[in-house]
This record gives structure tokens, C-alpha cells and sequence, in this order.
């Protein structure tokens, strides 16, 4: 009852949320919708057993993605307005690809069938059962028996990195940063100099 | 649907969401109920430090802001990839434990190469 009620709970919530996602006027309360998205995905992912999926959700997806989106969001200096002007006019063309889109996955949905053998695997859950945590099912897992597309995530990683860093470092000129090796290394002798002065002289 | 025992555990959880959504309704309902309101143009107006808005709120800030934001992701899913690790560690011996070794020496070189590259000083 809770169960199914809850479902129902986030299930609405999420289509609701990702509606006004692409309906909202002002971006960033789309970003915020799809924040709210997120957590009701997390939600229905919890529902399903996979708990572990559903806070990675939480943590990559809200705590980093979604602060990533607010930031291109805010630094996107679009005049949405003047943006939204001239759409009527590229209308044709656009109902034109989406109805060709539409046509095709209508057709995909339309042949796609199930593998008779789809309902075993359903019942039959992964082989490790109840008595271990959704996490130490999937650690036990990805590090071994999938080393490689484990490796290669960490290359594409590694790429990703690599990316931001050569597209958007860009060093300022005319910049005073700190160089903390040679500021400790300055000793008094190198900045300042001390002279006697005898009274009655001048330097 | 995942076994009740599971989701028993969560329910707590739930009950929080439905006092926290209750709480902040009841405060937003009981000031429009509870407050006198007749608003003017006067009340309605930026109030003394508050000028009108010169322009559209949103300008364009420094791209490094959105290089540490990409940074953070990439250092966040690393550690996602920990969690099931250091989990199951006991279990998958040393071949997953060398595996998880490389994978992290792989982001290690990406680290140092942004150390290098002053990605994350602040001038």
C-alpha cells in the first residue's frame, strides 16, 4: 500500500518536474526542476532495491551535475527573450524532424519485443541474493569481472580532466600570484640593506 | 519492487519528506491565512538600499568557475567508484585491489598534470 502509494508519489512528481523542465521561462527554475527530478529518480531507484544507484544519483548527479548546469545556466549571458523571437519562423522545419523522429520511434516501439526468457531473469535476481548490500554486490563485480570497462572509465576520466583543463585554462597576464618556495626563500639580505651612518655625514 | 525488509529500512526517510513538505506548506499557508495583507505600491517598491534592477541578472562570470565545478565531478565519481570497493574489498582479492590501484594512479597523473598547470590555483 505505502509501497505503491509511493511509487505513484514520485512517479508523478518526476513527470511533472521534467515537464516544467523544458515548459519553465526563467532557466535556472529549470535547473531546479530538474534537481527536484533527481530526487524523485533516486526515489523510484530506491523502490527498486538499487540503493546504491539511487545516492549516487543524489551525490553525482545533484550534488555536482546540477551545480554544473546552474553554472553554464548562469554564465550563458542569453537574452531568452530576444532568443524566443524568431523561433515561429524555423516552426515548419522543426515539426517536420520531430514528427520524423516521432514516426521512427513509433515504429521502433511498435517491433520491439521482449526475449521470452526476459520474465527468468526479472524473478531470478543477481545469483548473490539478499544477504549482501546492494554496494558490495556491484564492488564485487566491477573491479574483476568488468576490470576493463573499469580501466576505461578511468581513461575517459582522465580525458575528461585533461579537456576542461586545456579549454578553459587560460593563464592571465599581469597576474601577482604567490611563488611560496621563493618567498620563504628571500632573506633579508636580498631585499634590504643596512648602512652606517656616521653623525655629522651624509650617505 | 525490492524486498520489504529493504524498504522498510527507508521509511523512516519517507516519513522525514512528508513532515519536511507538511512543515514548509503549513508556514507558507498559515502566513498567507495568519498575515494582514493590503498591499500598496509603496510597500510593494524597493525599499530604501534596494535600487531597481539596472539590468538582466544574469552576466557572464569567469570560466574558472566552471573548471573546478568539472574538477569536482570528475574527483566525485572517483570516489563513487571507492565506496563499492572498499565495500566488497575483502571479497574480490588482489587482483580487484591492484585494479582499483590503477585506476586510481590513472587520476593520479591527471591530478598532477593539473597541479602543474596551475588548474587549481586562484591567481
Amino acid at each position: 500500500m505505502i509501497l505503491a502509494l509511493s511509487f505513484y508519489l514520485f512517479a508523478a512528481v518526476l513527470v511533472v518536474s521534467s515537464v516544467m523542465v523544458i515548459s519553465a521561462r526563467n532557466p535556472v527554475h529549470s535547473v531546479l526542476f530538474l534537481i527536484l527530478g533527481f530526487f524523485n529518480a533516486a526515489g523510484l531507484m530506491v523502490l527498486l532495491g538499487a540503493e546504491f544507484i539511487a545516492f549516487i544519483l543524489v551525490i553525482v548527479y545533484v550534488g555536482a551535475v546540477a551545480v554544473l548546469f546552474l553554472f553554464v545556466v548562469m554564465m550563458l549571458d542569453v537574452d531568452f527573450t530576444s532568443l524566443r523571437k524568431g523561433a515561429m519562423q524555423y516552426l515548419p522545419l522543426g515539426a517536420v524532424i520531430g514528427g520524423v523522429l516521432l514516426f521512427e520511434l513509433i515504429t521502433i516501439f511498435g517491433a520491439w519485443t521482449f526475449a521470452p526468457t526476459i520474465q527468468d531473469n526479472i524473478v531470478n535476481e543477481i545469483a548473490i541474493g539478499d544477504s549482501v548490500t546492494n554496494a558490495e554486490a556491484l564492488g564485487r563485480l566491477i573491479y574483476t569481472d568488468y576490470i576493463v570497462a573499469f580501466q576505461l572509465a578511468g581513461l575517459i576520466l582522465l580525458v575528461a580532466m585533461m579537456g576542461a583543463i586545456v579549454l578553459t585554462l587560460r593563464k592571465r597576464a599581469g597576474v601577482r600570484s604567490q611563488k611560496v618556495a621563493e618567498q620563504f626563500a628571500r632573506k633579508p639580505s636580498d631585499a634590504m640593506e643596512i648602512k652606517k651612518v656616521t653623525s655629522g655625514t651624509a650617505l | 519492487m525490492a524486498s520489504s525488509a529493504l524498504l522498510s529500512e527507508y521509511l523512516p526517510i519517507l516519513i522525514f519528506i512528508f513532515v519536511a513538505g507538511g512543515m514548509s506548506a503549513l508556514m507558507i499557508v498559515a502566513s498567507l491565512i495568519v498575515g494582514k495583507q493590503n498591499p500598496d505600491q509603496d510597500k510593494l517598491s524597493a525599499y530604501e538600499c534596494g535600487f531597481d534592477a539596472f539590468d538582466d541578472t544574469r552576466g557572464k562570470f569567469d570560466v574558472r568557475f566552471y573548471l573546478v565545478a568539472i574538477l569536482f565531478i570528475i574527483f566525485d565519481l572517483e570516489v563513487a567508484f571507492l565506496f563499492p570497493w572498499a565495500v566488497s574489498l575483502g571479497a574480490i582479492g588482489l587482483v580487484g585491489f591492484w585494479s582499483m590501484v590503477a585506476f586510481l594512479g590513472v587520476l593520479t597523473i591527471g591530478f598532477i598534470y593539473e597541479w602543474k598547470k596551475g588548474a587549481l590555483d586562484w591567481e
